[in-house]
């Protein structure tokens, strides 16, 4: 016990450092926010303009990636395979691929030269870059991901017995998926779904890249806070904290689903 | 947040202290190329370690306290700042002239003639964002042609106009004349009556580590060998 007291205390202090090192930044933007202008600055109709525009893409975005991901999470559950594993890399790929890279990325397969310009040109009649499906494909990118991570280990832990069961009740897939698989993984869709919320709402490096910065087109909040931090830092910090609230809100959502999951 | 993940790499880094402490020099994007040569021309010891970002992004990094020696500014407005700010020793000085252009990609395929074709419809159009230098420069012509852009794109710098320029994923973009000698981007001058004379600024910073090699930069700058580089590289002298 002797021996073991210097050692807590030493994983103390660097705990304490860690909370700290989240914490200053937090403060920070507390401590500099403007208060009293802050209703002033935020009816900007510009901001506005930004708010509406994050608020669209980022739900679109969140739409795609349950609409898409679902089915990949529930193939990727559904066994174990080296097509399964490849698949499921290449679609994680964003979580730790640096946002740059990832609208370069983006540019060279969707942008006008990319490997796909051509094609969309001729379905859609326009190409991608600098247009809002830009900004939603850009946070579909870099939010999906959270999606279908969440809802694979949530898929994988629930009982597949009970999908038998149903079957035998006579119960066909479609109806298996609604009533038995959907609410028993829901826990874990939730927590992909605002995770990935959350990701695309924030989306800014791969957006900037790949969809411009056009005001009332590609211009979510985190490229408006970005541009009015050279300029009006006071709108900066305005939006930097109506971001950071929205972020807390999701964790708190979350609080219980970060960890529940596994137990 | 991408603006903080830069103040976060300017900052960094206490270097051991064996060698000199390398001369920081913050430089707008419009001039890494004379900079980069001006830089390869000096001695050893006197090779300064540039940074490159438009000259809004480096003002502020400057005012949130990241270290350098020199800041040089593609135009007044932004190197005001910085002396406003306290960070300047003595008086900034014009070291050379840049005039605007409008890059578009090689062969100019979409027929763009001058600033009044950038209010059509059919155009992805770059801009500086208000505050980089190019963007207010831009805007000043753009002003005095009488000409509305529908919607444009604000970028951060020169370079990432001509950059997407370049991969052919915009159609125009106003920049400094000096940034269209580049592979795969051609210059469309701009009508001598709505052209905006850039003027690129440079001081020592009080935060310089060595203050006397600092001034021994800008005078470098300032003298023939600066002088040469700048004019071979397409800018005006004052």
């Amino acid at each position: 016990m002797n021996a073991a007291a210097p050692t807590r205390w030493f994983a103390g202090v660097l705990a304490a450092a860690a909370v700290l090192l989240f914490a200053l930044p937090l403060l920070g933007l507390l401590l500099r926010a403007p208060w009293a202008d802050l209703p002033t600055l935020l009816a900007d109709p510009a901001v506005h303009r930004a708010m509406g525009l994050s608020l669209l893409s980022s739900l679109a975005a969140l739409a795609l990636a349950v609409a898409f991901g679902m089915p990949l999470a529930l193939w990727l559950a559904s066994g174990d395979s080296r097509l399964r594993t490849v698949a499921r890399l290449v679609a994680l790929l964003p979580l730790v691929l640096p946002p740059i890279v990832a609208g370069i990325a983006l540019l060279l397969a969707f942008g006008r030269n990319g490997v796909l310009g051509g094609w969309i040109a001729t379905v859609t009649g326009g190409a991608l870059p600098y247009t809002t499906a830009a900004t939603v494909l850009a946070a579909a990118y870099m939010g999906m991901p959270f999606f279908v991570l969440s809802a694979e280990a949530g898929l994988r832990a629930f009982d597949r017995r009970q999908l038998a069961v149903a079957a035998t009740l006579g119960a066909g897939p479609w109806r298996r998926f609604w009533t038995v698989t959907v609410p028993l993984t829901l826990p874990a869709l939730r927590t992909g779904a605002l995770l990935c919320w959350a990701r695309a709402l924030g989306e800014y490096c791969a957006t900037q890249m790949f969809a411009g910065n056009i005001d009332g087109v590609t211009r979510t909040m985190p490229l408006a806070c970005g541009l009015a931090m050279e300029g009006e830092p006071a709108t900066a910090i305005a939006l930097g904290l109506v971001l950071a609230t929205t972020s807390l809100g999701v964790l708190f959502l979350l609080r219980r689903g970060l960890l529940g999951e596994a137990r | 947040m991408g603006t903080f993940a830069l103040l976060g790499a300017a900052c960094g880094g206490a270097r051991a202290p064996a060698a000199p402490t390398p001369l920081r020099v913050f430089a707008a994007a419009s001039l890494a190329q004379p900079f980069a040569a001006l830089a390869e021309a000096a001695p050893d010891d006197a090779r300064p370690r540039l940074s490159f970002a438009g000259s809004a992004q480096l003002a502020l990094q400057l005012q949130q306290g990241a270290q350098a020696c020199v800041f040089a500014s593609a135009d007044a407005v932004t190197m005001h700042k910085v002396v406003a700010a306290g960070l300047a020793v003595g008086e900034p000085a014009v070291f050379a002239r840049n005039r605007l252009a409008i890059a578009v990609p090689a062969g100019n395929p979409k027929g763009v003639r001058g600033l009044a074709d950038l209010a059509r419809r059919d155009l992805v159009v770059l801009l500086g964002a208000p505050d980089v230098p190019a963007g207010r420069y831009a805007r000043q012509a753009l002003q005095r042609a009488g000409v509305a852009v529908i919607a444009s794109s604000d970028e951060p710098s020169v370079r990432a106009i001509v950059g997407k320029v370049q991969a052919g994923e915009a159609d125009a973009g106003i920049v400094y004349r000096t940034d269209c000698a580049v592979a795969g981007v051609t210059g469309v001058p701009l009508d001598p009556a709505h052209d905006v004379v850039a003027e690129c600024l440079v001081v020592a910073l009080t935060s310089a580590a060595d203050p006397a090699r600092a001034l021994a930069f800008v005078e470098r700058l300032r003298g023939d060998v600066g002088r040469r580089i700048l004019a071979r590289h397409g800018f005006e002298l004052p």
